[in-house]
C-alpha cells in the first residue's frame, strides 16, 4: 500500500470513527474515539487507565474484542463483521514511547524501513529518509546508530520513521515521556509543528497535562478503561469532572448540592460565582485559598475552620494539605507559612473568595 | 579481592587446562614434522572441518526456525517439546547413532523409502557424518538461539509490524538481526561440538578413510596402536579449532 | 542397546572408579608378595571386550569356588587396558584379545611373569540371520551391492582379517573400519551391512540375530588370547588363583561354550 494522505471528506465527518472494546487481565476497556483530519487528540490518563491498551488497539497490536475501528471509511477492525486488517496493512504510524529504533540500523535504514516494506525501491525509500530526516532537523544524522544518538533526537528518528509512511492515523504513545526536562520543552514545541502539519488523524496517549494541553486540539480524558471527559483544554481545565483531572490541572475539586450561587457541599455551603440548580461540580485554586489563624474579620463568605495534614514545597510557593469539613489544598507564601507558624496538626481557617470559586452542573 | 571467586574461578580453568597440559607433556616434539605429513592427517582434518560445518550450517538452517517456533509461538506442549530438543544433550551418542541408524539406515524407518524414491542412502557416506554431528550439535544452537531471541525486546517486531512488515520480514530484517549474537554464540558451539563428536558418527557413518573417517574417529584408532600419533592428532584438531574459534569470537566482539 | 554402549559405559564407569581409588589410597590392601596366603578378597581382572561374556561367567564359578573372593572385571578394547595398565590403572589381572596388546605391557615389565594363552579365537563371517545374501565363502563378499564391516587394522580383529584376505587373495572395499568387534556386529545385527568379519565368539554370543559361516582362511588369522598376573597387583594371591582357574579344565569349558577354541598344547 502506498500510504496517500486521507482522501477529502465532507465536512465534520471524522477520519477516525472507533468504539475500542477490549479486554486485557482482567481489565476492560470501553473507549469511543473520533478524531477528524488534522486533528490531534490526547488520551491523558492515569497509569493502568487503558490509554495504552487503546493505542495498540488502534494500531493493530490488539484485537478489539468488540465495537469498530473505521479509519477514512475503511473498516480496520470489526468483531462483529469478522474484519481485522493486520498492524502491517493499516495505514498507521506509530511512535512508540521509548522509540523502539531498530539498534542494527542507521538512523537513514531505520526511517527507510517503512517506505521500503510498503513497496518503495532502496533508492526512493532512502532518498524519502533523507527528506524526512532533514525535516526533523537530522540531516547530519543520517548514518548514526540510535545509540549514537541523544534522547531527542532519537525522538526525532522515530517520528521521521513513523511520519515517513505518510500514515492516515498517526499515534503517538508518551512521547516525551523518555527525554530529560530541558530537551523536552524543545522537543515539544517541535513536535507541536510536525503534529500541525500532519494532514492525517492524531493519538496522543500521555499522561503528563503538559505535553496533552499544547500538543492537543481536544483532550480525552480515561480513567478506569472508561472516558470520563472531554472537550478542549480550555473547557477541561474551567471545569474538571473527577478528582484526577481537578490534581491535573490543580483545582479542588467538590462535588455537591447547588441552589442559584450556593453549593451544600457535606455540612458547609459554598458561594459560587456561577449559577446552578442540582447535582454540581465546585472547583477553585489552591492559590485562592487563603490561610487565617483566627476567624477572619468582615468574613468573606466561604470560611471554614481546618486542620494542617502537611506542608511541601510546590514551585516558589508551599502547599498546604488541609484536612477537616473540605479537604483542599491551599498554595501560600513561605512568609506566610514563617507568619503563621504553620506545622502538621495546627488548627487554622481557610477562606476562599466566592469571586475565584466556579460552579458547573454534574450531571450529563 | 573477591578471594571466594578467585580461588575456584582459577581452580576451574587448572581443571580445564590441565589436562591440554599433559597432552602437551606427552607430545612427540622430534618426530613432530614427520607425523604431521602422514598421509591420513590431512585427510581426517579436512573432513573433520567439512562435515563440522556443513552440520551447523544444517542446524543454523533447521534450528533457527526451531527456536523462533519455541520462543515466540504458544502452541499445546510447548514444553514437551522443548525439552525433546534437548534429548540428544542427554543421550548417549552411540545410542544417538544407533536412533539414527533406525530412522535413516537400510533397514530404518525412512532409510529404505529414501533409498526407493531418491536413491539416497547416509549410514556410511559423508552427508551420514554431517547428519550425526548435526544430530548431537544441535540442541546447542537451538538453547542459544531460544535464548536470544526470549531476552530480545518483542516490541521491536511490533514497531517493524506497524512500519508494514510482514512476519517473515519482520523475521529476517529485525529480528534475526537482534538476536545475531545468539545465533553467532550457537553456531559456534554448535560447530565445536561437532568438530568433536565420535559415538553418534561412527555408529551412523561408521568409519572409513577419507569418507567418514573425521579427528576424532583417526584418534581413537590411533589410540589403539600409538599413544603418541593419538596425542599429535588430538593436538591438530585443538590448534586448528582454537585458532578458528579465536579467530571468529574476535571478529564478532568487535564487530557491529 | 547395544554391547558398544554397554562396553562404553562400563569403561567409563571403570575411569572414575579408577579415580577414586587412586584418591583413597590402597592402604587397606594386603602387601604383595606373600605367599601361601588364603585366597580371598578383591580380584580385578582387565579383560577384552571379547571376553565379556565367557569371564562374567568364570568369575561368577571363582567366587563360589573361593568363598570371601569378588571379582570386579573392566570390558574394554584391549589396547585402552594396556594403556590403563602402563599408566598405573589399580588391577590385578589383564587378560588380551592379542599378544601384540599385550606386548606394551610386557615390555614396560608390568607383567608379573610370563603370559599365558589361554583361548584362541577365530574370524567367521556374520550374516544377518538366515544368511539372506548367500554368503558362503570369502569371496562372495566381493559381489557387487555387498556392503561389508571390518575391524581398522589398528585393532586385533582387523588385523586378523586383513591375514585371512590376504591368505585368500581377496581384495575387499568394506563401507567401515570399526573400532572394535562390536561395532562390527552391530552393523550386522541393525541391517546396515550384508557381511562383517569377526571373532566366532561374538557371533556365537549374538546368535539369536546373526549366523556365522565359517571360512577355511580363518585358520591362517588365529587368535591367541593371553594372560598374565600385573606386577601393581594389590591381591597377587587371589589373581594367581583367578589365572589359574581360567587355564584350568573348568575354565576351558566355559570358554569352549562361549566359541572359543582351546590353546594349542
Amino acid at each position: 500500500m502506498t500510504a496517500a494522505g486521507p482522501r477529502r471528506r465532507a465536512a465534520g465527518t471524522p477520519l477516525l470513527d472507533a468504539h475500542l472494546v477490549a479486554d486485557r487481565g482482567g481489565f476492560h476497556l470501553d473507549v469511543a474515539l473520533r478524531v477528524r483530519a488534522g486533528e490531534v487528540v490526547a488520551l491523558l490518563g492515569p497509569n493502568g487507565a487503558g490509554k495504552t491498551t487503546a493505542l495498540r488497539a488502534l494500531a493493530g497490536l490488539h484485537p478489539l474484542a468488540a465495537g469498530h475501528l473505521t479509519l477514512d471509511g475503511a473498516d480496520l477492525d470489526r468483531p462483529d463483521g469478522r474484519v481485522w486488517v493486520p498492524p502491517e496493512r493499516r495505514p498507521v504510524g506509530v511512535v512508540f514511547q521509548d522509540y523502539l529504533l531498530f539498534p542494527h540500523l542507521s538512523a537513514r535504514d531505520n526511517v527507510a524501513f517503512g517506505p521500503r516494506r510498503r513497496g518503495a525501491d532502496r533508492r526512493a525509500a532512502r532518498a524519502r529518509a533523507d527528506a524526512w530526516l532533514d525535516r526533523v532537523g537530522l540531516a547530519g544524522y543520517a548514518r548514526r546508530r540510535p545509540r549514537e544518538l541523544s534522547g531527542g533526537q532519537a525522538q526525532r528518528v522515530a517520528l521521521a520513521r513513523a511520519l515517513a509512511v505518510e500514515p492516515t492515523l498517526l499515534l503517538l504513545d508518551e512521547p516525551l515521556a523518555a527525554l530529560d526536562a530541558r530537551t523536552r520543552v524543545d522537543t515539544r514545541a517541535e513536535l507541536h509543528r510536525h503534529l500541525g502539519a500532519h494532514p492525517g488523524a492524531t493519538v496522543l496517549v500521555t499522561h503528563d497535562p503538559l505535553d496533552a494541553l499544547v500538543l492537543a486540539d481536544r483532550l480525552v480524558i480515561v480513567e478506569g478503561g472508561r472516558v470520563v471527559q472531554e472537550g478542549d483544554a480550555a473547557a477541561v481545565t474551567a471545569r474538571p469532572r473527577t478528582d484526577y483531572v481537578a490534581r491535573l490541572v490543580g483545582l479542588n475539586l467538590h462535588r455537591g448540592q447547588a441552589d442559584g450561587h450556593q453549593v451544600r457541599v457535606g455540612a458547609l455551603t459554598l458561594t459560587a460565582v456561577d449559577r446552578v440548580v442540582g447535582e454540581a461540580f465546585v472547583a477553585f485554586p489552591p492559590a485562592a485559598v487563603a490561610l487565617h489563624p483566627a476567624r477572619p474579620d468582615g468574613s468573606p463568605r466561604n470560611t471554614w475552620p481546618a486542620r494542617v495534614a502537611g506542608v511541601q514545597r510546590h514551585g516558589d510557593h508551599l502547599r498546604v494539605e488541609l484536612d477537616g469539613p473540605l479537604p483542599v489544598s491551599a498554595d501560600v507564601t513561605p512568609a506566610a507559612v514563617a507568619a503563621l507558624r504553620l506545622r502538621p496538626g495546627q488548627q487554622v481557617w481557610a477562606a476562599v473568595k466566592a469571586a475565584e470559586t466556579r460552579a458547573y452542573p454534574a450531571g450529563g | 579481592m573477591p578471594v571466594a571467586l578467585f580461588v575456584p574461578a582459577g581452580l576451574g580453568l587448572a581443571f580445564l587446562v590441565l589436562p591440554l597440559t599433559g597432552l602437551l607433556a606427552r607430545a612427540p616434539w622430534a618426530t613432530l614434522p614427520q607425523r604431521l605429513a602422514a598421509p591420513g592427517v590431512l585427510t581426517a582434518l579436512r573432513l573433520s572441518l567439512l562435515t563440522a560445518t556443513g552440520a551447523t550450517l544444517l542446524c543454523l538452517a533447521l534450528g533457527v526456525p526451531l527456536a523462533w517456533v519455541l520462543a515466540r509461538v504458544r502452541f499445546p506442549g510447548r514444553r514437551l517439546v522443548r525439552a525433546l530438543v534437548t534429548v540428544p544433550l542427554v543421550l548417549p551418542p552411540v545410542v544417538g547413532g544407533v536412533a539414527l541408524l533406525l530412522v535413516f539406515g537400510r533397514r530404518g524407518l525412512l532409510g529404505g523409502w529414501l533409498d526407493a524414491t531418491f536413491g539416497v542412502t547416509l549410514p556410511f557416506t559423508t552427508a551420514g557424518v554431517v547428519l550425526a554431528e548435526a544430530f548431537v550439535a544441535m540442541p546447542f544452537l537451538v538453547i542459544a538461539v531460544e535464548g536470544a531471541l526470549r531476552a530480545a525486546d518483542s516490541r521491536y517486531e511490533e514497531a517493524a509490524a506497524t512500519l508494514g512488515a510482514g512476519r517473515w520480514t519482520t523475521f529476517t530484517h529485525v529480528t534475526l538481526p537482534l538476536v545475531a549474537p545468539g545465533v553467532a554464540a550457537g553456531a559456534v558451539l554448535c560447530w565445536a561440538r561437532a568438530l568433536g563428536e565420535f559415538g553418534a558418527t561412527i555408529t551412523f557413518a561408521g568409519n572409513f578413510p577419507g569418507r567418514t573417517q573425521t579427528m576424532p574417529l583417526a584418534v581413537y584408532l590411533a589410540l589403539e596402536t600409538d599413544l603418541e600419533a593419538a596425542i599429535v592428532l588430538s593436538l591438530v584438531l585443538l590448534t586448528v579449532s582454537v585458532a578458528i574459534l579465536a579467530g571468529l569470537r574476535d571478529r564478532w566482539v568487535t564487530g557491529p | 542397546m547395544t554391547g558398544t554402549t554397554t562396553r562404553t559405559a562400563l569403561a567409563g564407569a571403570f575411569a572414575l572408579a579408577l579415580a577414586l581409588a587412586g584418591c583413597a589410597g590402597g592402604s587397606d590392601r594386603p602387601a604383595p608378595g606373600e605367599s601361601g596366603a588364603e585366597v580371598r578378597g578383591p580380584v580385578t581382572v582387565l579383560a577384552a571386550a571379547s571376553l565379556t561374556e565367557s569371564f562374567h561367567r568364570l568369575g561368577d564359578e571363582f567366587e563360589a569356588a573361593h568363598p570371601g573372593t569378588t571379582v570386579t572385571f573392566s570390558f574394554a578394547g584391549s589396547s585402552a587396558l594396556a594403556t590403563q595398565v602402563n599408566q598405573g590403572a589399580p588391577a590385578d589381572v589383564f587378560a588380551a584379545a592379542s599378544p601384540a596388546t599385550m606386548r606394551p605391557v610386557t615390555d614396560a615389565g608390568n607383567a608379573a611373569g610370563e603370559p599365558a594363552t589361554f583361548a584362541r579365537n577365530q574370524l567367521v563371517i556374520a550374516v544377518p540371520k538366515g544368511n539372506p545374501g548367500g554368503v558362503g565363502a570369502l569371496a562372495d563378499l566381493t559381489r557387487p551391492g555387498v556392503k561389508v564391516a571390518l575391524c581398522a587394522e589398528q585393532v586385533p580383529c582387523g588385523a586378523a582379517a586383513r591375514t585371512a584376505l590376504d591368505a585368500a587373495g581377496v581384495a575387499l572395499t568394506p563401507v567401515t573400519l570399526e573400532s572394535d568387534v562390536k561395532g562390527a556386529l552391530a552393523k550386522v545385527r541393525l541391517g546396515e551391512v550384508d557381511a562383517a568379519l569377526v571373532y566366532r565368539t561374538d557371533a556365537t554370543a549374538a546368535a539369536s540375530q546373526v549366523d556365522a559361516v565359517e571360512f577355511p582362511e580363518s585358520a591362517r588369522a588365529v587368535n591367541d588370547y593371553p594372560i598374565v598376573v600385573l606386577r601393581q597387583a594389590g591381591n597377587p594371591t587371589a589373581a594367581r588363583a583367578f589365572v589359574a582357574y581360567v587355564l584350568s579344565d573348568r575354565g576351558r569349558a566355559a570358554l569352549t561354550a562361549a566359541g572359543f577354541q582351546p590353546p594349542r598344547a
